[in-house]
């Protein structure tokens, strides 16, 4: 039982940033109609907002330090980041620290630009271009941001810790009444999993309760009419690209201490999601958060010793496996519309 | 003559001209000039030029014909390439009977995927195509370990029983072979400052080459090629005139993944080892970039993709910040600096970026790729002659209205 547990919280985290992923995916065609190929590039440009926030604070200026000497008796040098003579030692410190979860306001105008300028300046022109077009301009995209992160960041994943307060693990087994120490689970993958409850129900609950989700939700439904009644629809669903691109980048804000963030690892995530959009069904929202999190619980459950010795080389093709059999059963995926995306 | 129309049989004959004198017209800059690194005509680039031109063609038919996005083909080279290593690890090394167990199994496997996949069109297709390519990628990986050798990739060794050849020569693995010929023999031929290098190997590739194009070419005037672009142009539409797409569709499947199966098992022939990475979706990606660059739809796009995506892969990549000081060191020191700087971050490691910014711009203007680009070309020459405006009005009016 308490391995069960175990496995269901192991896979929610990296449920919370499918279903993430693959809810802007769908939104995006949802509204605009368009396959983002470049949605990966968001959720990686995200996490590299977090590293720049992270090297922006710890810029740092050397002083020497006269009274001191280092072990080879030269003057030691001491680094003192600008931000300690802007806000003091403490609440520089303290930023420091922080600087994931400052990411989070770091990253959403830098996102909601990014989503703004990619959506006028390229997938605007995509409109009507069949979908292989769209699917194939927006993979050239994904490398283009792909290599530009490369060239300033390099290769190599780069570390960005969570604060030090939040690092430690938590024990499930004393709360649930089990042994203590059966279900421990790292602090931050809860709070990455809080954190993609509340993004998620806060875009369910903004298309379901204002005018302007209404609108957009009627747009979805039928563009045409919409539009046909005088609302200027096109300007909506540009707006909603842009949450769009914030939700993939708020997703990859918050990874990047579980996961060491590189210039590829959007590209990693893309094909997953993909995969889990369409097993959610093309289109369908609450498809594609449902998806997300089944397809990660399920992985994390093939990667449990006893089924791996069970079947070899699940825990590797899991996904994959499921996308097959729910695609051959179920046409439109699990909750997915009639007449999307089947031409 | 073969069954061409004329257009097509000059094309056909520029093409065998081109791919036989390849070393020559590969090879324009003479040995030890500055832009010698510039000569595209050794053996190991011709070949892979060659190679990755059929299973473009082959993807080519699938995609350009019938319109359906296969994101996983990567897989049937890679089950080509496991079945050529076994062939050269069991009986000989002879490549003959490796090269035809690779399009045999890449066939079968294409035969399986395609059956379950096709079931879906659009985009789900595509993601049915890719699920499996992974699916591939991993057991490769993991569980097939003793089939594929995992993270090592598949080679030879001195041990293998070979029951046609001999396990060694001299205690080493004996080269690959067509019947006596050595894969890798070749001369070099000195002319003045150039020298070109005939490959054995490369000759092989090409003749495999014309083949797979000559092939392509009689496919698209067929009435199955007809068939095939109906299933592109209107899948609703064709059930209702009485024909069953189905069959169609699986059959230009098969017949691609028997390409890429080709390719996979020319590469072991030229390099006998297989890897799990050549089935990664990011080698699938690969193949529809190069189909896409060149033109989808059309005879030549694809070769011509290919060829310009491994020739920037293997030059481009090559160049680096000394060669550029060298090349702007007519101008004065500040800006030679600035121009080494702008032009940086787009050669070497960064050629990357240079393909991305390419594709984007070949898919944004020019959605009918390098074939298109050339047709315009070839268009403002023509300027003056009107009857190629006209023709080219009427072939636009000729395409059918939703």
């Amino acid at each position: 039982m308490d391995a069960i547990i175990l496995q269901v919280l192991n896979g929610l985290d990296k449920g919370s940033a499918y279903a993430l992923i693959a809810l802007g995916l769908t939104l995006i065609f949802g509204t605009l109609g368009v396959v983002n190929f470049a949605h990966g590039a968001l959720f990686m440009l995200g996490a590299f907002c977090a590293v720049t926030l992270n090297v922006i604070l710890n810029t740092s200026y050397e002083t020497i330090d006269p009274d001191r000497t280092d072990f080879l008796g030269n003057p030691l040098k001491v680094e003192t980041p600008y931000i300690f003579d802007w806000f003091g030692p403490e609440v520089g410190g303290a930023m420091i620290e922080w600087s994931v979860p400052l990411a989070i306001l770091f990253a959403i105008p830098i996102m909601v630009v990014i989503g703004l300028s990619m959506e006028r300046g390229l997938i605007k022109y995509f409109y009507h271009r069949p979908h292989a077009d769209q699917i194939l301009v927006t993979f050239g995209l994904a490398i283009v941001l792909q290599e530009i992160v490369k060239y300033f960041y390099g290769a190599n994943p780069i570390p960005t810790p969570a604060p030090a307060g939040l690092v430690g693990s938590f024990d499930f087994g004393v709360l649930l009444g089990f042994e203590p120490g059966s279900i421990i689970y790292p602090n931050w993958r809860l709070i990455y999993f809080v954190f993609a409850a509340v993004i998620i129900g806060a875009l369910f609950a903004f298309l379901r309760f204002t005018t302007f989700g209404m609108v957009v939700r009627a747009g979805m439904a039928d563009r045409e009419t919409v539009g046909l009644l005088g609302i200027n629809i096109d300007k909506r669903f540009t707006i909603m690209f842009a949450i769009a691109a914030c939700v993939a980048g708020l997703a990859g804000v918050m990874y990047t201490p579980i996961n060491s963030p590189n210039y590829h690892m959007g590209m990693d995530f893309l094909v997953l999601s993909f995969v889990v959009v369409v097993v959610g069904g093309m289109g369908s929202l609450a498809g594609a958060v449902a998806a997300g999190f089944l397809l990660g619980v399920l992985e994390s459950f093939a990667s449990m010793a006893q089924v791996v010795d069970l079947f070899p080389g699940i825990n590797q093709i899991i996904i994959y496996l499921v996308a097959i059999i729910i695609l051959l059963t179920r046409p439109r995926g699990l909750m997915g519309r009639k007449g999307v995306m089947e031409d | 003559m073969l069954g061409l129309n004329s257009k097509d049989q000059k094309l056909f004959l520029v093409v065998i001209v081109v791919t036989l004198l390849a070393p020559f017209i590969l090879n324009p800059f003479p040995e030890n000039s500055e832009l010698a690194q510039f000569n595209a005509g050794y053996p190991d680039l011709m070949q892979r030029f060659a190679i990755f031109g059929i299973f473009a063609i082959g993807f080519n038919i699938l995609f350009g014909l019938t319109g359906y996005l296969s994101f996983g083909h990567a897989a049937f080279l890679g089950v080509g390439s496991y079945a050529g290593v076994w062939m050269l690890k069991l009986l000989s090394m002879n490549v003959v009977p490796a090269i035809i167990m690779s399009v045999i199994f890449a066939g079968l496997f294409s035969l399986l995927v395609g059956f379950v996949s096709l079931r879906r069109s659009g985009i789900y297709f595509s993601i049915l195509t890719l699920a499996f390519a992974q699916m591939s990628f991993a057991l490769a990986y993991s569980v097939l370990t003793p089939i594929t050798n995992g993270e090592t990739g598949l080679q030879l060794a001195l041990d293998d029983p070979r029951i046609l050849g001999v396990s060694q020569i001299d205690g080493s693995i004996p080269p690959t072979n067509f019947f006596g010929l050595e894969m890798r023999d070749g001369f070099e031929l000195a002319l003045g400052p150039w020298v070109f290098t005939l490959n054995f190997g490369y000759y092989l590739c090409a003749v495999f080459v014309l083949g797979a194009f000559y092939l392509s070419m009689r496919i698209f005037n067929s009435p199955f090629g007809m068939m095939l672009r109906a299933i592109k142009t209107n899948q609703t539409r064709l059930p209702y005139t009485g024909m069953n797409p189905k069959p169609y569709t699986l059959a230009a499947f098969v017949i691609s993944g028997m390409y890429a199966g080709l390719a996979g098992g020319l590469m072991v022939a030229m390099d006998p080892l297989a890897g799990a990475e050549r089935m990664q979706w990011t080698a699938s990606g690969e193949v529809v970039l190069m189909t896409i660059l060149g033109g989808a739809g059309t005879l030549l796009g694809p070769l011509l993709g290919a060829g310009v995506i491994k020739y920037f892969e293997n030059i481009f990549s090559k160049i680096n910040d000394t060669i550029l000081y060298e090349w702007f060191s007519f101008m004065p020191d500040g800006l030679q600096d600035v121009f080494v700087f702008l032009i940086h971050p787009f050669i070497g490691k960064g050629w990357h970026l240079t393909l991305g910014i390419m594709f984007m711009l070949v898919v944004i203007f020019l959605p009918g790729g390098v074939v298109e680009g050339g047709q315009r070309f070839m268009r403002l020459f023509k300027r003056g002659d009107k009857g190629s405006k006209s023709s080219g009005d009427a072939a636009r009016s000729a395409s059918p209205a939703e």
